[in-house]
């Protein structure tokens, strides 16, 4: 690593996922009703590239694709200790899939220039696919670390050792800089911004804005142009415990064990899973 | 729209990336090969499973026993630990050699690795997470149904001109068959060329943590945020019932189970016969994953939480009394015992 260490977030902004419907004339999200949030494994990934900068030095910047509306809360995320914030907004970037999406932010990346680690949250509430940060790397052609929960510097500072998790356990590796990390989600406790940092911020907003234009990319790999896939149908999730009995037991705390405790075993039997003996 | 690696009309067969560690092949692989059997018949396509690794004569030798037309099996010493870098540099030889059609892989921390960079290296689409995989009667082309926004919603994902049609998929939502061949599949061995630079990362150290795996548990008592403080009475109903304790997130983030007990979108989908549910609200987050139960039952002292909606049997009040005496029920009956 040359120098002192470049951090960059990259944050996606998502509806909270417990307020977005399917609206069911026309199978479109609809997100009106929705309030937005940074995703929440993205925040841990901010926190680590924080706390990174608290014991090295350096400086983090943060990175997020998204409708001008995001810009606050990027600024939210300036205020917990970043030093500068990219924004990609355009409706050119609008319906991208995972491959549209990780070439634009391996594209600006690359504008951005002298990163030594890209974090990113190990998962989107949205989406939840976690196929963003390998993306990344494979445009960028670096190594990549999923599910990290802590990172460490080796001496050199020019590899990291990063513990993530896997099926069975964990495992350790060790990553030559500059390379990709997603985080995993609760990994860490997010800090809270600093409201004196966030007034500075207001006279000096480091919030650069970028459109298609201002990428070295063809545009037509952008967007939903340049998205390979594309959803064919849409739907809410309506039949899940629309068969459910919903039968409720009443009485005191004993009759209503008692109950249940009749019903359990009376399934039980007939599932074929007796009581005892059986 | 970026150039494909090949195109459809070039592109056959399906292709299942079979997962394995310790000798053992991973379950959601087994899972994958019943699914794409039953689209290969339909589409009369020929099912190749990809083997990858060092030194891998005896896992090939029972892999070739699984229902499968062919076995191609990747064996390099710089495969010998999964890094995605070294896979997907091996795995992208040979699909642009072979170019298969369709290409699944498990949606497991390895598997999601490998596909997310491979796809990207592919130039080509790739349908994350599936919950289910058809062909499309029309112009068969692969269907991956994903959801999203914490599983309340299902979307349908083609790839139309892309080549292979990559998909990732959840453990636990297939099952597995035990259709085997009794003559061995034919095994193709294919080298590759990986350079030292291929895998920048090593593998330093593992650690192996003993993890339950609850996706296919009879009985479960799932443990949620208003367990605050009940667990050892929630284990002894579970010690009762000779069942799998389940969590939600939020129980898991409190610490109360450990990460391989979470159930639902980002934890696992269980196929229990009973699901006694104790204390969690109901977001579809976590009911995504108990749907497929028998007989759901559900305790919470708000009458208005969600998962009432989904459950059979309802119980508003109080945990502490109604577990205690449900637990003394059981232990002094012993009617819970399989």
């Amino acid at each position: 690593m040359n120098g002192e260490l470049h951090s960059l977030v990259c944050l996606k902004v998502v509806p909270k996922s417990e307020e977005v419907s399917v609206d069911r004339e026309s199978k479109t999200l609809d997100r009106g009703h929705a309030r937005s949030e940074i995703n929440p494994p993205d925040m841990n990934a901010l926190e680590m590239a924080l706390a990174l900068k608290d014991r090295h030095g350096g400086r983090v910047s943060l990175l997020s694709m998204g409708p001008p509306f995001v810009a606050p809360m990027l600024r939210a995320a300036l205020a917990m200790g970043a030093d500068h914030a990219y924004l990609l907004s355009d409706r050119a970037f609008g319906g991208a899939d995972t491959l549209a999406t990780s070439l634009t932010l391996a594209a600006a990346i690359r504008k951005i220039g002298d990163v030594d680690l890209v974090l990113c949250g190990e998962e989107s509430s949205d989406g939840a696919t976690a196929q963003v940060p390998p993306g990344i790397a494979a445009w960028l052609d670096l190594p990549q670390a999923t599910y990290a929960h802590s990172v460490a510097f080796d001496d050199t500072r020019d590899h990291i050792l990063v513990v993530r998790e896997v099926h069975d356990g964990e495992e350790t590796l060790d990553v030559p800089l500059p390379a990709v990390l997603s985080v995993k989600v609760s990994t860490n406790e997010p800090r809270f911004m600093d409201t004196a940092r966030l007034v500075c911020l207001r006279a000096n907003d480091p919030v650069t804005t970028w459109t298609a234009a201002d990428l070295d990319v063809d545009p037509g790999h952008l967007g939903g142009a340049g998205s390979p896939t594309s959803v064919t149908g849409l739907g809410e999730v309506a039949g899940a415990g629309s068969g459910r009995r919903r039968e409720v037991l009443k009485g005191t705390p004993e009759e209503e064990a008692h109950l249940l405790y009749e019903r359990i075993t009376e399934f039980l039997r007939s599932a074929g899973m007796p009581a005892r003996g059986g | 729209m970026i150039d494909p690696a090949y195109t459809p009309a070039e592109a056959t067969g399906i292709w299942v990336f079979l997962e394995h560690d310790r000798g053992q092949l991973a379950p959601v692989s087994l899972e994958m090969l019943a699914k794409a059997r039953e689209l290969a018949s339909k589409s009369g396509a020929i099912l190749t499973g990809l083997l990858m690794g060092h030194e891998l004569d005896a896992i090939a030798g029972e892999a070739a026993h699984l229902d499968l037309d062919r076995l191609v099996v990747v064996a390099h010493p710089l495969l010998d630990a999964f890094t995605a870098e070294a896979y997907a540099h091996a795995a992208r030889e040979v699909i642009l050699r072979e170019r298969p059609d369709i290409l699944l892989l498990g949606a497991t921390p390895y598997g999601r690795d490998l596909a997310g960079r491979l796809a990207v290296t592919l130039r080509t689409g790739l349908t994350a997470d599936c919950t289910d995989l058809s062909l499309d009667a029309a112009n068969g082309l692969l269907l991956g149904e994903v959801s999203g926004f914490g599983g309340g919603i299902l979307a349908t994902i083609a790839c139309a001109n892309h080549r292979p049609q990559m998909a990732t998929v959840r453990p636990g939502v297939f099952a597995r068959t035990e259709a085997e061949r009794a003559a061995a599949a034919p095994i193709e061995r294919v080298e590759v060329d990986i350079p030292a630079s291929a895998r920048p990362v090593t593998v330093v150290a593992r650690h192996r943590q003993e993890r339950a795996d609850i996706s296919r548990a009879d009985r479960l008592v799932v443990a949620g945020a208003g367990a605050r403080g009940q667990l050892p009475l929630i284990e002894a109903l579970a010690g009762a019932l000779h069942a799998e304790i389940g969590a939600t997130r939020v129980a898991v983030d409190e610490g109360w189970a450990g990460r391989d007990r979470q159930i639902g979108q980002t934890g696992v989908i269980t196929h229990p016969k009973l699901a006694i549910v104790c204390g969690a609200s109901g977001a579809t987050q976590f009911t995504v994953g108990i749907d497929q139960a028998d007989l759901v039952v559900a305790l919470n002292s708000d009458p208005e939480a969600p998962i009432f909606e989904q459950a059979d049997l309802c119980v508003v009040d109080d945990l502490l009394p109604v577990v205690r005496a449900l637990v003394a029920e059981f232990e002094s009956r012993g009617e819970g015992a399989p």
